[in-house]
């Protein structure tokens, strides 16, 4: 056994763990931070998804070894306690969500877009996505979502930018 | 009038719990001192156990508890729990309960397990022949009563293939399907203090499942081999409904995979066993190869038209690959066969529809009992007719569609039909021009017969 430590969210966690665990494994298992889950534990399906020091990572197929330092945000520490994204605001409202499993996954995924892209394309987020499997196939609603908080994110921005202006 | 949600787009109930991370799905419940499951699979695809010695795996550090199939009597429908005579491969066997995954795997990879292979069949017109390998010792077809076939007879057929200018056959088949919900199988079961077993489960009907969970769980005292349900059981005589509390709703995906109980006997036996918590959760790999999906079809439709395009008899033989158990399987061709001529009203029908066991996983429900694959059949079976006999497809199903007041093959009256608007509207979606005699005909009169 050795000693993991790692922030999540914002808080520091130290995690006794094995060569053999991986970072889904400390998050669901030791830390109870369920919104990650185990759709295929293989890579494929993306509902592990979790952004590993702002880039997004499977967490099933990433070795919780590899992440001793580093900083993990799961779609729990999108938003401060009470509030929603602007992402997880257009996913409830555009109806983005189905049975919900895909969810957090697809979430982390698009927040790393936006992190890199805020003006995306239609086709630039279904690349984004191209590792995050929704099994009720409800893509369409999905892209609506997150074209429509990218916007909410750039008007944010230009009013902050404004605001410093004057 | 003012309504309070028609005509509003109201959010989900769920939807803010979704995007937030908080939804708890079975997994995602922990209770200390959960006992983690895995199963022994059968390795072969039909034979019987000849010797299964498990001692190896009881002593293994870790290890809480196991159960075989001598320990589980009771069935869930037809399907042992745990099997002593194999039906597929992957059938359940044993099941070990550890402190953890990794334990509980080890520790079946100590069971010795003797199985004598025997000849298995896995086409159904195979298994439906003569000398066939038996999937089961009363043979390999489910049966309606007396009747080896679920048979729906309307008008007389051989009268209607006599009125007929042609006679057209079809051969079509459905390949099977998985559902592959994303959330793979899990289940959780939590003896309480008070004598009642809470079952967290994804099953999507929770109703149902509950009357089944009980009926494998049901032993009468002088049965018991586990000594806390023994204690239990005996101070109440025996066990009933009100001993089980499921909890449930929250699915991740289904598509009618969790119709069935997949998961939640194993875990709820092996709780009541040990006396702790117990999670089952299968793997993608378990979820794809041993859950239940659409099993495989064969359709064979003889129809008899006439020059004008109506049709006069439609005769219709289909077979369903079951796999190895019943589950929904007989339901599934019974609905298949009530609307198996489609919506056309044809004043002669004669439908048989097989239920046939082979020696793969159960098939079960997936999206529309049966009618799917019917629907396939059915409507590849009309362009068939349409380009044989020269004649539109949209006017030869103009012609034969249900018109209010026509009277289906399983002897039902039908009203608020609107089969034809619905295809004039379709049609204008498609931008498809179609003729006037097409776009003036309506629902409620029989047009040009």
């Amino acid at each position: 056994m050795d000693v993991l430590k790692l922030k999540v969210n914002g808080r520091n966690y130290e995690v006794e763990t094995d060569p053999a665990t991986t970072l889904l494994e400390v998050l669901r298992d030791k830390l109870f931070i369920t919104g990650p889950k185990v759709g295929c534990n293989t890579g494929d399906c993306g509902a592990c998804s979790v952004l590993l020091d702002g880039r997004l990572v499977k967490s099933c197929i990433t070795n919780a070894f590899i992440t001793d330092g580093c900083e993990v945000i799961t779609v729990e520490g999108l938003a401060e306690p009470g509030e929603l994204h602007p992402l997880q605001k257009a996913f409830y409202e555009h109806y983005a969500a189905q049975c919900g499993f895909c969810t957090p996954g697809m979430l982390m995924a698009a927040k790393a877009l936006l992190d890199e892209n805020p003006n995306p394309t239609r086709e630039e987020i279904k690349e984004a996505l191209a590792g995050n499997l929704c099994r009720c196939t409800g893509y369409v609603k999905i892209i609506e979502a997150i074209m429509a908080a990218a916007q909410e994110l750039r008007e944010k921005r230009s009013m902050i930018a404004r605001k410093e202006v004057s | 009038m003012a309504f309070k949600v028609i005509g509003k787009s109201e959010k989900r109930y769920d939807g803010l719990a979704h995007v937030i991370g908080e939804t708890k799905y079975v997994d995602d419940i922990f209770i200390p001192g959960t006992l983690m499951v895995k199963v022994l699979r059968s390795p072969v695809d039909k034979g019987k156990v000849r010797h299964l010695d498990i001692s190896n795996a009881e002593s293994f550090p870790g290890v809480a508890g196991i159960i075989t199939p001598e320990d589980v009597p009771n069935k869930y429908q037809d399907q042992p729990v745990l099997a002593s005579s194999i039906r597929y491969k992957g059938e359940p066997i044993v099941a070990v309960a550890a402190v953890d995954e990794d334990t509980a795997l080890e520790a079946i990879s100590k069971i010795k397990l003797d199985i004598e292979e025997e000849e298995a069949v896995f086409d159904p017109l195979e298994a439906m022949k003569a000398g066939a390998p038996k999937v089961r010792p009363e043979g390999n077809l489910y049966m309606y009563g007396k009747y080896p076939c679920r048979r729906v007879v309307f008008g007389n057929i051989e009268a209607g293939f006599k009125e007929a200018d042609y006679i057209i056959e079809g051969e079509y088949f459905h390949p099977t399907l998985e559902h592959a919900p994303i959330e793979p199988w899990a289940s959780l079961a939590v003896p309480g203090a008070d004598g009642r077993l809470t079952v967290y489960s994804m099953c999507q009907s929770l109703h149902l499942t509950l009357g089944w969970l009980a009926d494998v769980l049901h032993m009468e005292p002088d049965d018991i081999r586990f000594i806390k349900w023994a204690w239990r059981t005996r101070q109440r005589g025996s066990t009933s409904l009100s001993d089980l509390k499921y909890i449930g709703g929250i699915i991740g995906g289904s598509f009618g995979a969790k119709w069935d109980i997949q998961a939640d006997h194993i875990p709820a036996i092996l709780a009541l066993k040990i006396g702790r918590p117990v999670k089952w959760r299968w793997t993608r790999e378990e979820d794809l190869q041993y859950s239940i999906y659409r099993g495989a079809w064969h359709v064979k439709i003889k129809d008899g038209v006439k020059k004008d395009g109506h049709i006069v008899a439609r005769q219709i033989r289909s077979i369903r690959d079951a796999g190895a158990y019943t589950t929904f399987n007989a339901y599934v061709v019974e609905k298949h066969c009530w609307v198996a001529s489609g919506p056309y009203f044809i004043p002669n029908v004669h439908v048989e529809g097989y239920c046939v066991y082979t020696n793969k996983p159960p098939a079960g429900a997936m999206r529309g009992f049966g009618i799917t694959p019917r629907t396939f059949a059915i409507e590849v079976q009309m362009n068939r007719i349409a380009s044989q006999i020269g004649i539109d497809p949209w006017e030869l199903r103009f012609i034969n569609a249900y018109r209010q007041g026509d009277q289906t093959p399983t002897r039902r009256d039908l009203d608020s039909v609107y089969l034809i608007e619905t295809m004039q509207a379709l049609a204008k979606k498609a931008g498809v021009k179609l003729p006037d005699r097409l776009m003036s005909m309506t629902s409620a009169e029989r047009g040009n017969k």
